[in-house]
């Protein structure tokens, strides 16, 4: 995470690559899933492609991991340090994690889509058992005794027999310098065995984030920076008509800099610039808005590609025949921004033909390839660090920033910072889309669910797939959720869990539907129709935590239910509301949220995470939209786009289902998922009122409720 | 118009010469160096900034640097005395009480803030004045808990 100083590392050889981090002893690894994306991104043939993580142990004793991985707050720069000490047989202190510095680290594709821990985890784990086998070994030799009269604790070999004779790690490694390409699988060690891993552990970076020290992309100075800030349009699509900077031309400390589209003025202080930046004044055309909050659905079915399949079995058409009735319904979410509280910043300096870039991003070797590219440099004289990032949830994919940055300190020829601002940050996200599901069902007479036919518009297929038990399913995605040209009027991309949200929040509500309407409990009706183990046990775990007591919706008690499956893991929450029918607010009173992610690499990590998921989940479902009117959009502070606060915590319960022998799931993300469904059922359950649309403002409560009284009467 | 401002700044005797309209958050994060206080909207909106003027939380990005003439600044860099930590910072790490951890510092000073008016607050207090500071990682629950475990190792301490 800090600047780590190495000679000359901008054309990495793997021979270089080595001396620039010194000796010791290196076990090179790679994750299957990361060969299989990295064959698909441009830019890793220019590094060693072979290997995308080492483990080093050094002649200080200390064990360095370096990952193109980055920590934004969702807790792997311990979790994955757990692992390794795990399977090292290392205290947990002596582990550094080195992250997201494309000139120390090897080549990743990001950090996205809950992986980290899935798809890196054992690789990191083999690597460190291949180091533990080799440090054995040489102590083996060092101690002259066989390997098997040999045990480790904490870094330090011993021998069974005789405790007085052993051998540090340190030691070994002094004067070393072995490289290992992890090949053949070495054997881990049982869950039994583990003691770090499984148990609870303090954050690694919390004393630099409780006092103020830790760095973000924003904190980090170098001689003679100057920041940027940048003439943005009112509106996407806006185009420059005339432009006059005359304002600035006596201001010694301004520089105005012009480059086509980039319009910027540079001065030695943030606010210095922000200042300057008023005293332009620009005029723009606007293009005619086409599209706003309620005539986008209309207008995305009408440019909706066609749709893909997710998953399907037996024959929607005859599942239709045997159905007693058949329900029909549309569900929609707006669109959603990221709303991180670190803005997209990046930091870049241009020495002779290098090239630092210092940027908050999921990617940073995306921001590698983009700034080289925007600067026409080969990527190799790129090095990009990333410090922490505070959130991302997807919105750091792009780096936009990064690029502009880069073009601004060339053009400068000084090193310059560029910082969006709120106002920036709320109209280049690039939000969760606004989308569509359709759903056609029906139900035996015996409420066995029997077809199911659904088609997610612009949402994504994540979350789409089956795991009800239905015998005549076919579950369509029309258009991902990045959009297809013409869709959006801006930007669109992935938010955490992306597509499962959306298709949850259809799915859940759904099934409610078909449970109020046979007169069975929610709960119920969902067990009745899974088989999936692992689904019904989180259900049940839930409900016994919730204290769950059957009743078919609406009974008034404003209890709901929601389950899906996201990224491996299995999740169910249950919720309890309370609807103001004068305002239509409604207040979540209580959560319980049960979760089964297999092994829990840091179950206080994990916790962390399903409740930090809970908690943004109550925004999504029930106050952010943006706002917008074709390319403008409307909300672009936290004033009016709100996210949740300390005032409306429920109790949030999480459960943790044990199951060790699972290998570890995704655990940054699932939880979120079901916040949509389970309150829009557990309005339901309060009022008899179904909300269709997300998210379920006081406005569109209110609606619904009034439209529901006068439907009964 | 340039002026000299002589504060307090973390304990310390601090002056300055500054355009006094100048915003105190950037003050601190560029020409002081003090870059725990954070920008996050720039309007007084989500907390990030926060820092105490005579014992007060306040939004630093709203806080003209000549206001704070004669003044003491505390910042998240003042806290911890003599490499100690705070009660505060020691419950936010030890609860896991952050995330992203970029919301902390504005977290952790209006907390000191409200311990230093109110040493023992209700859970209702701690709700209400953290209220205005945003997180978006939703750490919420847990900073909650670290407010009242700190007030309460606090008040142990007093009474030893």
């Amino acid at each position: 995470m800090k600047e780590h100083q190495s000679p000359d590392a901008f054309s990495l050889s793997r021979r270089e690559f080595l001396k620039a981090i010194g000796g010791g002893i290196i076990v090179f690894f790679s994750s299957e899933d990361l060969e299989a994306q990295q064959r698909r991104s441009p830019g890793y043939q220019d590094l060693p492609a072979d290997f995308n993580a080492f483990l080093r142990i050094g002649a200080d004793g200390r064990v360095t991991c370096l990952t193109g991985k980055i920590e934004m707050g969702q807790g792997i720069v311990t979790s994955l340090a757990q692992m390794l000490a795990d399977e090292l047989d290392v205290s947990l202190d002596v582990v550094d994690m080195i992250m997201g510095d494309t000139d120390l680290c090897p080549w990743d594709m990001g950090t996205f889509g809950s992986r980290s821990t899935r798809f890196f985890g054992p690789p990191l784990r083999e690597a460190a058992a291949e180091a533990k086998a080799i440090l054995v070994g040489l102590a083996s030799e060092h101690l002259r005794l066989n390997e098997n009269q040999l045990t480790v604790k904490d870094g330090v070999v011993i021998d069974k027999n005789n405790s007085k004779t052993r051998v540090t790690y340190a030691e070994l490694a002094k004067g070393k310098s072995i490289e290992k390409r992890l090949q053949k699988k070495p054997a881990l060690k049982n869950v039994s065995e583990l003691t770090i891993a499984g148990k609870p552990a303090l954050q690694k970076d919390a004393l630099a984030k409780v006092t103020g020290k830790a760095p973000f992309a924003g904190d980090i100075r170098v001689p003679g920076m100057l920041y940027a800030r940048i003439l943005r349009p009112p509106a996407h699509g806006a185009r420059l008509k005339s432009v006059d900077t005359s304002a600035l031309k006596n201001d010694k400390e301004v520089r105005v800099i012009q480059d086509g589209d980039l319009i910027a003025v540079l001065h030695p202080y943030p606010d210095g610039a922000e200042k300057a930046l008023l005293k332009i004044k620009a005029e723009f055309d606007l293009p005619e808005a086409k599209v706003d909050p309620k005539t986008i659905f209309k207008h995305l079915l009408s440019v909706a590609p066609e749709g893909e399949v997710v998953t399907q079995g037996g024959n929607v058409n005859e599942g239709e025949k045997a159905a007693r009735e058949a329900f029909e319904a549309t569900y929609f979410n707006q669109y959603v921004a990221h709303a991180q509280i670190e803005t997209h910043t990046a930091l870049v300096r241009i020495d002779k033909d290098r090239v630092t870039v210092w940027a908050s991003t999921q990617r940073p070797f995306a921001a590698k390839e983009e700034v080289a590219q925007a600067l026409g440099i080969p990527s190799q004289r790129v090095r990009v660090i990333t410090p922490f990032v505070g959130g991302g949830f997807g919105g750091k994919s792009q780096n936009m920033q990064a690029v502009e940055a880069a073009r601004l300190a060339k053009l400068a020829g000084k090193p310059v910072q560029v910082a969006w601002t709120r106002q920036e940050a709320f109209f280049y996200d690039t939000f969760r889309p606004a989308a569509i599901v359709k759903i056609r069902s029906g139900v035996t007479q015996a409420n066995q669910i029997v077809f199911w036919n659904y088609d997610v518009y612009f949402g994504g297929p994540r979350g789409a797939e089956q795991f009800y038990d239905i015998p005549h399913h076919r579950e369509l995605s029309h258009g991902h959720y990045t959009g297809v040209p013409g869709a959006h009027p801006f930007r669109t991309g992935p938010w955490r869990a992306p597509g499962s949200n959306t298709n949850t929040f259809a799915r859940e509500s759904h099934i409610d539907i078909m449970a109020a309407k046979g007169g069975l409990d929610p709960l119920e009706f969902r067990l009745k129709n899974l088989k999936d183990e692992r689904m019904i046990r989180v259900l049940k775990a839930a409900a016994e935590k919730f204290g769950w007591r059957p009743s078919p919706a609406p009974s008034g008690r404003g209890f709901g239910v929601a389950c899906a499956t996201d990224v491996g893991a299995y999740v169910a929450t249950m919720a309890e509301v309370e609807v103001n029918r004068e305002t239509g607010g409604v207040r979540v009173k209580r959560i319980v949220c049960a979760q089964d992610m297999g092994l829990a690499i840091n179950p206080e990590g994990a916790k962390m995470q399903m409740e930090g998921s809970l908690t943004m989940g109550l925004g999504y479902a029930l106050t952010e939209e943006v706002r917008f009117n074709g390319g403008q959009i409307l909300d672009r502070n936290f004033r009016t786009y709100e996210i949740p606060r300390f005032s409306w915590l429920p109790k949030i319960e999480t459960v943790l289902i044990e199951n060790p022998g699972t290998p570890p799931a995704g655990g940054g993300e699932p939880s979120i998922v079901c916040m949509g469904g389970v309150i829009a059922n557990a309005i339901f359950d309060a009022t008899g009122a179904r909300l269709f649309e997300l998210p379920m403002t006081p406005e569109r409560v209110k609606k619904t409720l009034t439209e529901t009284k006068t439907k009964k009467t | 118009m340039i002026e000299t401002i002589n504060f307090k700044l973390n304990g310390e005797p601090a002056q300055l010469k500054v355009e006094g309209e100048r915003k105190l958050l950037w003050v601190l994060r560029s020409d002081l160096g003090l870059t725990g206080a954070k920008y996050g909207c720039g309007e007084g909106i989500c907390g990030a900034c926060t820092v105490l003027i005579n014992n007060r939380a306040v939004r630093s990005c709203q806080v003209p640097i000549k206001e704070i003439k004669g003044k003491e600044i505390i910042t998240i860099e003042g806290l911890a005395k003599n490499g100690k930590l705070h009660p505060l910072q020691k419950a936010f790490l030890e609860q896991g009480a952050l995330q992203c951890g970029f919301c902390t510092p504005g977290m952790i000073m209006n907390a000191y803030s409200l311990l230093l008016e109110k040493p023992q607050p209700a859970e209702a207090e701690i709700i209400r004045t953290m209220d205005d500071n945003l997180c978006r990682c939703g750490a919420h629950v847990r900073i909650v808990q670290a407010i009242r475990g700190a007030a309460i190792e606090m008040k142990g301490r007093r009474r030893g």
